[in-house]
């Protein structure tokens, strides 16, 4: 468990924070005197959470037995085994022989499935969205990553093992992304998923244009503030980023003739992941609702030459299939969230189906702390809306996201050779009664339910010395001490329960 | 109340309508209508009649095809008409009855909205509709105890159709069911998955309102009314905000203060409900004694009078374990009839709540655990640790209206996670029955119960499942809805 180490860290969010620092001065001194019980305490007990599902670095290699195998590309595979070894599955058939030394795990009535890839995420991220500007492709998700976010472990439980950090969408062009694997526990770096291709988000809609939002006082309204003008921001941008790329092959080729006297451009760092998309080099993931934003984008990206990997959301995604296809783009949708705003009025769970159909590669995503730990339900719901097969609905949230990532080769599918991230099952996934047992990635276990179900008794007991310990206790009056929560709203979108719903943030 | 609204529960207003009228309030339909769809080729020629017979014969014959075939495109869904009453038989079907012992191979037979016959023989009545249903399965419909449906259509950038919160803290008299679009799309996108009722519940200030136990079903709140006047609404007052569905992101300032707050708050509701009691013992002693001077007629303190005789429940909503404490130990004060909404910390406090006999609506199943060191399935194991105190509960998605239709799923988690198969299904159906008190007419599949009826070709709360039937009071329902329509008008675009 992630200790709370000082009164600035229960506040993430940008508006606490200048609340937060006055209460840090005022309490400095007492502070001070915490920080050193907690860390005492910590020490004491000797290790956090994190640390506790990541204990098998020893292990390189892990039998599991006669278990059912969804290999997503293979089939269903039943009474089989599956061989992991360094990080790798190593062997996915019946009576495979294992070294003597290798964990074996029994998977009689059991289900394996690929780790669940959940392309538009939000966790771990300590702060959003940089919504100062419309272009913000300086911006990056990775500086601002917390691996201690205890979200991660939940959604481990739920059987999720890569994640797309994605900046919010508050602007056309955001910030850039991030792909982790969940190593929930290890330093932050060991999370960055190895040759994952690089990506930045974009906005259409209602949250570029800030329709919802209330400038603050003295603040000037910023542009665009329609839709016209969100495809302008981009245009202007892209017409910026090709002429800087000119400026910058115009000086590589004077260099090249080796001219004198030259003037070395200067580097522009809002530009250079512009240049990146349109050389092919950066995949764009852009939030949209409504058909005619999706249309805009990619009568956009044909002007410019670029392609979009993926329209996130993509709530009228089936109103244009044919147009999503045809540009080659994948749509990473939700089954839900419709009628929670005006843009969504139209959101269709059938809305997987008929993009399926239409040749579009479609992914189920969270989005959400909180959805990311039931994936499986939001895939099923594309069987019971549509009629998509058991295989299709298993790829929404595997093969087809893995694809939309650009690291289809390492994850998403059980195939030998591939990255040993899956997880197994008490039922089948697809089932609503069903939950992970264990979650591997790389081969190393990093959620396990009957180790979790063993380590409570001791939590319990951190706990209560914890609550005994002299910061913790009551103040006066006999009210309990605030809970650390604090946390970042769950969506980037607010998608809170109605009018009871959350702090809008985006 | 009765003279006030004209009716006390679905019979009484159903029999004043006449069967099938046309439509409701067609010059002021919304967005929600359907008024928005593309003029996209639609597969059925049907829409468009609107005539009663037509209508009549198009349900009546999407009856008599098997239970497999696809029902004829839906003349009903948006346009305000109430499909009939009849007289029907679902044959050959597993009915899971919930309150008895399930049927392999029986039939149901309904008539004029109520279950008169269930059993594996059956005598079919002439003239009766049959459904073949073999190979699928027949469940009570769900009912959601927890929701807004239909006070909400869009609850962000269209405030002007968001009606949960009135204007001030002490709200009694605003009365959901007056405010309950019955044209709202939520309410077919949240039948066709088989909820057939649902507490739609006001969310203001302190004392928010009184909550409707309605039917997925009608073309006017009327219709629509199982228990109009089904709860009254308090948020208990709360130290600290986070947590839980109703908890909001405020940074709390002073605990002594925000202490101090709370109980300032809890007294104003104290205040009101003891003027009520005051208001309701002056009106019978006047009414006995006509000598005596005539207390002037307050239709706030009126409204409350049921509520602080503890004649009708009273819904507290709170998560946190001292503020379900709190609220329990206010409605023993005040002698209510307390039902408590929320109960994230219920595990907590299952002895507590066994003891007083409280029941927990429990809304968070799929929230997120509270606090960070909650373990990772406190809340989906939330239902089962009640079941297992003996404490009476229901599962709600606590959703205003778009999302009710998960309600399957919550329990379906719940399940996965300790509480076993069938007392999930219970918490979506019989539970929250017994819990509004309604049980002697919905909740369970028994001869005289309101014909609210599922009939599914798999599990109910199974994600898979697909819904193949659906009556409500005794109405065959066409499976359409706004959803249904757009995947309908886009689906073979190519």
């Amino acid at each position: 468990m992630p200790l709370t180490l000082s009164a600035t860290s229960v506040f993430s969010d940008a508006e606490f924070a200048e609340v937060a620092l006055r209460k840090t001065i005022a309490i400095k001194v007492e502070t001070m005197k915490r920080i050193f019980t907690y860390l005492l305490t910590g020490i004491l007990l000797g290790g956090f959470l994190p640390a506790s599902f990541a204990q098998d670095r020893g292990v390189t290699e892990t039998i599991i037995r006669n278990a059912t195998v969804l290999t997503i590309t293979r089939g269903t595979l039943t009474n089989t085994d599956v061989l992991i070894r360094n990080g790798k599955i190593a062997g996915v058939a019946r009576n495979l022989k294992a070294a003597a030394n290798a964990r074996v795990i029994d998977g009689t009535g059991k289900y394996i499935m690929p780790g669940i890839v959940d392309c538009h995420s939000h966790s771990m991220l300590d702060t959003i969205n940089e919504g100062s500007l419309s272009v913000t492709s300086m911006a990056r998700t990775r500086d601002v990553l917390n691996p201690n976010d205890i979200d991660l472990y939940r959604g481990l439980a739920g059987g999720v093992t890569t994640l797309n950090l994605l900046h919010g969408s508050a602007n056309a062009i955001g910030g850039l992304n991030t792909v982790v694997k969940m190593k929930f526990g290890r330093p932050v770096e060991e999370f960055l998923f190895p040759g994952a291709m690089p990506g930045i988000k974009f906005a259409l809609g209602e949250n570029p244009k800030r329709s919802s939002f209330q400038p603050q006082p003295g603040q000037t309204r910023r542009y665009p503030a329609t839709r016209m003008g969100v495809e302008e921001v981009i245009r202007d941008a892209f017409t910026r980023a090709r002429d800087y790329q000119r400026t910058w092959a115009e000086h590589r080729a004077a260099v090249s003739r080796r001219e004198k006297n030259l003037v070395t451009p200067r580097r522009d760092l809002q530009l250079e992941p512009l240049v990146e998309v349109l050389e092919g080099k950066r995949l764009v993931h852009a939030h949209c609702y409504r058909a005619d934003e999706i249309l805009m984008l990619i009568n956009v990206a044909n002007e410019f030459g670029f392609k979009i990997k993926t329209f996130q959301h993509t709530l009228e995604g089936y109103k244009v299939a044919k147009e999503i296809a045809q540009h080659g783009a994948g749509a990473s949708i939700f089954a839900d969230n419709w009628s929670y705003k005006i843009e969504a009025y139209d959101a269709i769970p059938y809305n997987a189906a008929i993009m399926t159909r239409a040749g579009v590669n479609v992914s189920m995503n969270s989005d959400s702390d909180e959805r990311a730990r039931r994936l499986n339900i939001e895939a099923a719901k594309a069987m019971r809306y549509g009629d998509l097969s058991e295989e299709e609905a298993l790829k929404l949230i595997t093969w087809n996201p893995a694809w939309q990532l650009g690291i289809q080769d390492r994850v998403g599918s059980i195939e030998v050779g591939k990255d040993a991230d899956l997880a197994i099952w008490n039922g089948h996934p697809l089932s609503v009664y069903s939950r992970v047992d264990t979650t591997f990635i790389d081969g190393q276990i990093f959620f396990d339910r009957q180790q979790d179900l063993a380590k409570r008794a001791d939590f319990e007991r951190e706990r209560a010395v914890l609550e005994a310990a002299e910061p913790n206790r009551p103040p006066a009056g006999g009210t309990s001490p605030r809970t650390p929560r604090g946390r970042r709203p769950t969506h980037d979108d607010d998608l809170g329960k109605g009018e009871t719903g959350e702090v809008d943030h985006r | 109340m009765k003279a006030e609204f004209g009716m006390q529960n679905a019979e009484c207003g159903m029999r004043g309508a006449p069967e099938g009228r046309k439509k409701v309030a067609s010059g002021k339909r919304s967005a929600a209508t359907g008024s928005q769809l593309p003029q996209a080729p639609r597969p059925e020629g049907a829409r468009g009649l609107r005539t009663m017979t037509l209508m009549a014969f198009l349900v009546i014959a999407s009856f008599c095809i098997s239970a497999a075939a696809q029902q004829p495109g839906n003349p009903t869904t948006q346009s305000g008409v109430t499909p009939p009453r009849g007289v029907y038989v679902i044959a050959n079907a597993r009915i899971v009855t919930v309150s008895g012992p399930e049927i392999e191979n029986g039939s149901i037979v309904i008539r004029d909205g109520k279950i008169v016959a269930v059993g594996m023989s059956v005598t079919t009545p002439a003239g009766a509709v049959t459904i073949n249903a073999r190979g699928l399965s027949v469940y009570p419909g769900m009912i959601d105890a927890g929701t807004a449906l239909g006070l909400v259509e869009v609850g962000q950038g269209a405030s002007g159709t968001v009606d949960t919160s009135e204007v001030g803290d002490l709200n009694p008299n605003a009365k959901a069911i007056v405010a309950v679009n019955p044209h709202s799309a939520h309410i077919a996108v949240t039948r066709v998955d088989g909820v057939t009722s649902a507490v739609s519940l006001p969310s203001g200030g302190l004392i928010s309102g009184q909550g409707a136990l309605i039917n997925l079903v009608g073309t006017s709140p009327a219709e629509m009314a199982v228990v109009p006047y089904a709860a009254l609404v308090i948020n208990y007052p709360r130290t600290s905000a986070g947590g839980g569905p109703f908890g909001g992101a405020q940074v709390q300032t002073d605990l002594t203060e925000a202490l101090a707050a709370a109980n300032r708050q809890l007294e104003q509701i104290r205040k009101m409900l003891r003027e009520a009691e005051a208001y309701g013992r002056a009106q019978d002693a006047y009414a006995k004694d006509k000598g005596l001077p005539r207390p002037a007629q307050n239709i706030v303190l009126e409204s409350l009078v049921p509520y602080v005789r503890g004649e009708r429940p009273v819904i507290f909503r709170a998560d946190r374990e001292t503020d379900m404490r709190g609220a329990i130990k206010f409605a023993e004060e005040m002698k209510l009839k307390p039902i408590i909404l929320g109960g994230d910390d219920s595990w907590k406090i299952v002895g507590f709540l066994k003891e007083k006999n409280v029941p927990v609506i429990l809304t968070g199943i799929w929230d997120l655990p509270v606090r960070e060191d909650d373990f990772y399935d406190t809340l989906y194991e939330n239902a089962a640790k009640l079941q297992q105190g003996g404490v009476r509960f229901a599962i709600s998605t606590g959703d205003t209206g778009p999302n009710v239709r998960n309600l399957p799923f919550y329990a379906g988690m719940a399940a996965a996670f300790g509480l076993p198969k069938a007392e999930a299904l219970k918490a979506v159906t019989l539970y929250p029955a017994q819990i509004m008190n309604v049980a002697d007419r919905m909740g369970s599949i028994e001869i005289g119960k309101m014909a609210n009826l599922v009939v599914t070709d798999g599990d109910l709360l199974e994600t898979r499942t697909h819904i193949r039937h659906l009556f409500i009071d005794g109405r065959p329902v066409p499976l359409t809805s706004r959803h249904t329509e757009l995947n309908d008008a886009f689906k073979n675009r190519r």
